[in-house]
């Protein structure tokens, strides 16, 4: 099981594309479904590498995503 | 890789929340920052910094002026006030004089803060006024409409100068120890965690204090330049700075394509206005100087 969780509000985001970038383990891609205001949100292609280190959640500039780590 | 549906496939904790929510006024979401703009990851940086401070955020006030980055003020959940343009440091001055308890961020852009507002800067600076300035700086005049700010650096085309700029720009950062601050530096909305620390270090810290963030603006600023996007602007921050702690501020000039110095450039110890204040009097007045006393803070 993956040490970590992404959890993506994806109704606030609006496709930047910085935690797609820079998120250490690549989990996130863009996702190819648009969300109601036309952008493309990110999607965990690789959930079970998430670290948790919720660098996401610094880079997002619309408070869309973060990440945690799931209590052992 | 072409998934067609929003759901998420991990599981997530029910009690998971975003650490920043508690920090902002999520009423007021989604924001008006454009995609792909950064000041909501500096946002990020700042809300992490009060959390690692464990600042008590009774006593944490945040002052903007006008602008993209002037409408912070407006989302953190704190006591907060958006002035008038380039009038940010008068009023946090006035609000740290009040009540001296209060720990007091400018959080403010490079043309509130250095054009409109320039003279109120360096006067801040000189009398180390015990403020935190965040300086946003995007690099234009974004909110009406990409005019030439004073950072806008040499032949990048902008509303007012279509066929580039000609004038020579500010160096933030050298400007800012010239006039007197006690801390100086620079990051990019690229050094998120660089940038967190810092804000940290000088929420704890006495004294006039500046940290410049370069942020990418993909609607006025890099759309007229031919620059890309937001994440272009991150990729470029990624593969141009440099992190150069004590560099001299005069040799971190920004240019369009140069290489970005980036660092804590100042960190000096420097009697703050109020101490000076009371020294002066104390020493002038002797026992006929009384303290102000502060009750407009209520306990609890």
């Amino acid at each position: 099981m993956a040490k970590g969780f992404v959890a993506i509000m994806a109704e606030r985001c609006k496709g930047c594309g910085f935690c797609v970038e820079f998120c250490p383990t690549r989990v996130l891609t863009l996702s190819s479904a648009f969300n109601s205001k036309g952008y493309h949100p990110p999607y965990p292609v690789a959930a079970e590498k998430c670290s948790g280190c919720d660098l996401c959640g610094m880079y997002c500039p619309d408070f869309a995503i973060f990440g945690g780590r799931h209590a052992r | 890789m072409n998934e067609t549906t929003l759901e998420i496939p991990c599981e997530i904790p029910e009690d998971a929340r975003n650490p920043v929510e508690p920090f902002l006024r999520m009423d007021r979401m989604p924001h008006i920052w454009c995609a792909g703009c950064g000041i909501g990851t500096t946002v990020n940086c700042f809300t992490r910094a009060l959390l690692d401070s464990k600042a008590n955020l009774d006593k944490v006030a945040v002052v903007s002026g006008i602008g993209c980055t002037g409408r912070v003020a407006g989302y953190a959940r704190l006591d907060s006030f958006h002035t008038t343009h380039g009038r940010a440091i008068p009023f946090a001055t006035g609000l740290k004089l009040a009540n001296p308890e209060l720990q007091v961020v400018v959080y403010s852009g490079d043309g509130d803060l250095f054009a409109i507002g320039g003279n109120h800067f360096i006067h801040a600076a000189r009398r180390n006024m015990d403020l935190k300035v965040i300086c946003v700086n995007n690099m234009i005049y974004a909110m009406t409409g990409g005019q030439t700010a004073p950072t806008t650096p040499g032949t990048a085309i902008t509303a007012t100068a279509p066929y580039g700029v000609s004038e020579p720009t500010f160096n933030l950062a050298s400007l800012a120890e010239a006039a007197g601050a006690s801390y100086v530096a620079r990051w990019t909305t690229y050094h998120v965690k660089q940038l967190a620390r810092s804000m940290e270090e000088v929420l704890k810290r006495k004294g006039f204090c500046f940290i410049e963030v370069l942020s990418p603006c993909p609607t006025l600023y890099q759309r007229r330049n031919k620059m890309g996007d937001g994440l272009d602007a991150m990729k470029d921050y990624k593969a141009k700075s440099k992190v150069r702690n004590g560099a001299p501020t005069g040799e971190c000039a920004l240019s369009m394509t140069g290489e970005i110095v980036v660092g804590k450039f100042v960190d000096r110890e420097r009697p703050d206005y109020l101490e000076l204040l009371r020294a002066q009097m104390t020493e002038t007045l002797g026992d006929r100087y009384a303290e102000p006393e502060v009750s407009c803070c209520s306990e609890g």
